[in-house]
C-alpha cells in the first residue's frame, strides 16, 4: 500500500497543478499575474478574504518584479503563517495528567467524524492505551453499529444506547465505564448536526456538561471534523460549533480526493482553531498529524521531507 | 460573514450615482460585489466567470426602473439569470410499462446517499409505487444495517445479501424485486472518490449489467470549488439523469447546485432538507438563486415596479 505522503500527494496532485508556482517564475507580476494567483487561490476554497489579504501583500511586495524564488518563498510563508495558530499548532493528542483523557468528535452530517474516531482510535491503541468509545449518535439508522465494527476492529471498549436514547446519558455511562475501568482515553462519537440546529447544538452542549461535570478538565480535546471537500460554509461550521463547545483543533477528512481544504486557511483567518489531523481515506491508517509547512509544500506540488509517521 | 448582496451593492452604487441607464463603468464595482458573493457562496469560479461576463451584457443599457434603485434592478437582473441557469426542473421520475422500474444512487463518500435513498422510496411509495431497497455498499462499516434500519422504519423490503459482490448484490436485488412484486428498485451504492478508478470501474459494471433507468448523483450542497470535479467525472463515467442536493436545510448557500448544473448540463431533481425520511423535496430554483444571493424580497418588489 502507498504510503500516506504519497497517498497525500497523489490526492493533492490536482492542487499542484492547480497552485503551478514554477510557471509563475520568470513573469512580471502585473495586474494579469495578480488575477492569475487570485484564481488558483478561490479554487483551493481559500475564500475571498484571506485570498485579498494574500493579494495585497504579493502586491505591496513585488508589484512589478521579475517573479522568482523569493515570490515563491513569500507565498509559501504567507500560507505557512495563515495556517499556524498564534502559540503554534499543538502536533500529537494532549493527554491529560491525570487519565481518562477525554475528547469530544463533533461535526455536521457525514463528514468523517466515525471514520475520524475509529482512526484516532487505532493511533491511540497502537500507542499501548487504553480506550472507551461512547456511541452518543443515537439518532442516525445504524450509527452505534458502525462504531462497534470500529472498535471491534481497533479493540476498544464501546458503550452505546438504545435507539432514540438520550446521548448525554450514554456519555455518562462512558464516563462512568472509563473511570471504573481506569481507562487512559475516553472518546465520544457523536452524531451530525447542523450548526444553525440549535436544539441540536444545545444537545451538543449537554453532552460537553456531562463529561465537564464528571472527568476533571473534561473534555481535553474536543475536535471538529471538517470535510475537506467544504466550501465558505465550513468557516460557520468553525465558528458555531467552536460557539457552542470550544473546538481545540479541526480534523480535515477526504483530503485523498481533489479538494484542496484551502478553507483551513480561511477559517485561520478568522478564528485561532488549527487543523490538527487529516483524513487521506477511508482505511484505519489514513489519518495523519497536520504540519503546516508539509500541507502548503504539497499545496506546491513541492517533494516532502521524509516525516516520522 | 454573508452580507446581504443588496446591502453591498447599494453601498457600491453609492459611490457614484447611477441616472437613467445601466452603463459598463457605472456597473463596474456592482459586479464586483456579486462576484464576492458569489464565491462566498461556492459557485465556481469559473462558473462565476462566464455567469459575470452574461450578466453585464444583459445590464449594460437596460432602462433604470424609476421607482427602484440600481443596485435593485442589478439584484433583479442576477436573481433572474441564476433561475434561468439552474432551470426549471421536472422532479417527477418516469417509470417503466413493463418489468422494475431501477434508480441508482451514486455519489462521493458521506454526501447522503443512504439516506436519500430511503427518503426516495417512502416518496414513491406513497405515490403508490412499491419500491424495494438494494443495499450494494458492502464498504462501509454497518452500511447495510443502515439501510435495512431505514427499510424497516418506512415497512419496504430492503434487499441484502452477504458474500457475493456489490454489482452481484444488485442483480440479485432486481431479480428478488420481480419477484416479489415490486415495481421499483433503488440501489444504494458505497461512497466512493471519481478518481479511484477501481471503484469507478465497479460503477460502470453495474451500470452495464444492471442497467439502471435513472441515475442520481446526490450531492452534498456544503461543498466548494471542488464540486464540480466530482460531478463531471460520474457524469462521465455513468450518463447522469439527475443531481439529488442535500443538506440544504443549514445556511449553506449551494452554489455547488449552480456550478453543477452549469458545467454539466445535468438537471437537479430534487433537494434533501433535513434528515428525517420526509425531507425531501422537489428541487427550487428559485430558493437557491435566493440564498445564493443571501437576499431577501427584492425580486418581489422589483417585479411589483
Ligand atoms: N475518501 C475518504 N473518505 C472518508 C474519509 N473519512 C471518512 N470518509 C468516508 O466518509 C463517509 C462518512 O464517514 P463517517 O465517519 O460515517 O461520517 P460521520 O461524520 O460520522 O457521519 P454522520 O455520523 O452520519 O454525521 C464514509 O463513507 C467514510 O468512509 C477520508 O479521509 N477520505
Ligand atoms: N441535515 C441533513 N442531513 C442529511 C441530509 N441527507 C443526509 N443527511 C445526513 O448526512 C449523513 C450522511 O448520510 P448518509 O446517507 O449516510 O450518506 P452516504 O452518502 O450514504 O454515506 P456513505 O455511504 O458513507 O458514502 C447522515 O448523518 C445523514 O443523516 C439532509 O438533507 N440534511
Ligand atoms: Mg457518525
Ligand atoms: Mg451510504
Amino acid at each position: 500500500m502507498a504510503s500516506w505522503i504519497e497517498r497525500l500527494k497523489a490526492g493533492l496532485a490536482k492542487t499542484a497543478k492547480l497552485l503551478d508556482v514554477r510557471s509563475w517564475l520568470g513573469r512580471t507580476v502585473d495586474q494579469s499575474f495578480l488575477e492569475r494567483l487570485e484564481a488558483q487561490l478561490l479554487q483551493a476554497d481559500v475564500g475571498v478574504k484571506a485570498t485579498e489579504r494574500l493579494l495585497q501583500k504579493v502586491k505591496e511586495g513585488f508589484e512589478g518584479k521579475t517573479a522568482d524564488e523569493d515570490l515563491l518563498a513569500f507565498v509559501k510563508a504567507e500560507l505557512i503563517n495563515l495556517l499556524t495558530p498564534a502559540g503554534g499548532a499543538p502536533e500529537a493528542i494532549r493527554y491529560a495528567p491525570t487519565p481518562p483523557t477525554t475528547l469530544l468528535i463533533a461535526g455536521v452530517n457525514g463528514s468523517g467524524k466515525t471514520t475520524s474516531v475509529a482512526k484516532l482510535t487505532h493511533r491511540i491503541r497502537s500507542e499501548g492505551k487504553s480506550l472507551v468509545l461512547a456511541a452518543c449518535d443515537t439518532f442516525r439508522a445504524a450509527a452505534a453499529d458502525q462504531l462497534a465494527v470500529w472498535a471491534q476492529r481497533t479493540g476498544a471498549d464501546l458503550v452505546r444506547g438504545q435507539t432514540g436514547a438520550d446521548p448525554a446519558s450514554v456519555a455518562h455511562d462512558a464516563c462512568d465505564r472509563a473511570l471504573a475501568r481506569k481507562a487512559d482515553v475516553l472518546m465520544v462519537d457523536t452524531a451530525g448536526r447542523l450548526h444553525t440546529q440549535t436544539h441540536l447544538m444545545r444537545e451538543l452542549e449537554k453532552i460537553r456538561n456531562v463529561l465537564q461535570r464528571k472527568i476533571p478538565n473534561a473534555p481535553h480535546e474536543v475536535f471538529l471534523v471538517l470535510d475537506g471537500t467544504a466550501g465558505q460554509n465550513a468557516i460557520r461550521q468553525a465558528e458555531m460549533f467552536s460557539k457552542s463547545i470550544g473546538c481545540t483543533g479541526i480534523i480535515l477528512t477526504k483530503l485523498d480526493g481533489t479538494a484542496k481544504g484551502g478553507v483551513a486557511v480561511a477559517i485561520r483567518q478568522t478564528l485561532d482553531l488549527p487543523v490538527r489531523f487529516i483524513g487521506v481515506g477511508e482505511g484505519i491508517d489514513d489519518l495523519q498529524p497536520f504540519r503546516a509547512e508539509e500541507f502548503v509544500a504539497s499545496l506546491f506540488g513541492e517533494r516532502l521531507a521524509a516525516s516520522p509517521n | 460573514m454573508f452580507d446581504d448582496l443588496q446591502k453591498r451593492l447599494s453601498g457600491a452604487f453609492g459611490r457614484f450615482r447611477v441616472r437613467g441607464v445601466l452603463t459598463e463603468q457605472n456597473i463596474q464595482d456592482g459586479l464586483r460585489e456579486v462576484r464576492t458573493a458569489l464565491l462566498e457562496a461556492d459557485v465556481n469560479l469559473n462558473v462565476v466567470q462566464d455567469f459575470i461576463a452574461k450578466v453585464k451584457q444583459r445590464a449594460v443599457g437596460e432602462q433604470i426602473i424609476k421607482s427602484i434603485r440600481p443596485d435593485q434592478q442589478i439584484v433583479k437582473i442576477v436573481h433572474d439569470e441564476l433561475v434561468a441557469l439552474m432551470g426549471e426542473t421536472d422532479a417527477t421520475i418516469r417509470f417503466e410499462k413493463t418489468g422494475p422500474t431501477i434508480l441508482m444512487l451514486c455519489g462521493l463518500q458521506g454526501s447522503g446517499k443512504t439516506t436519500t435513498c430511503g427518503k426516495l422510496a417512502r416518496m414513491l411509495a406513497l405515490q403508490g409505487r412499491k419500491p424495494m431497497l438494494v443495499a450494494a455498499d458492502l464498504q462501509r462499516p454497518a452500511a447495510v444495517e443502515q439501510l435495512k434500519t431505514l427499510g424497516q422504519q418506512l415497512a419496504i423490503p430492503v434487499h441484502a445479501e452477504t458474500g457475493v459482490g456489490p454489482v452481484q448484490v444488485c442483480q440479485n436485488g432486481v431479480a428478488a424485486a420481480a419477484k416479489a412484486g415490486c415495481d421499483t428498485v433503488i440501489l444504494d451504492t458505497a461512497g466512493r472518490l471519481h478518481i479511484d478508478d477501481e471503484l469507478m470501474e465497479e460503477l460502470k459494471t453495474i451500470e452495464k449489467k444492471v442497467k439502471p433507468h435513472h441515475v442520481f448523483f446526490v450531492c452534498d450542497a456544503m461543498t466548494g470549488q471542488d464540486a464540480v470535479a466530482s460531478a463531471k467525472a460520474f457524469n462521465e463515467a455513468l450518463e447522469l439523469d439527475g443531481v439529488i442536493l442535500t443538506k440544504l436545510d443549514g445556511d449553506a448557500r449551494g452554489g455547488a447546485a449552480l456550478s453543477i448544473r452549469q458545467v454539466t448540463g445535468v438537471p437537479i431533481k430534487f433537494m434533501g432538507i433535513g434528515e428525517k425520511l420526509d425531507k425531501l423535496s422537489p428541487f427550487d430554483p428559485r430558493r437557491i438563486a435566493g440564498s445564493i444571493l443571501g437576499m431577501g424580497d427584492i425580486v418581489g418588489l422589483v417585479e411589483a415596479a
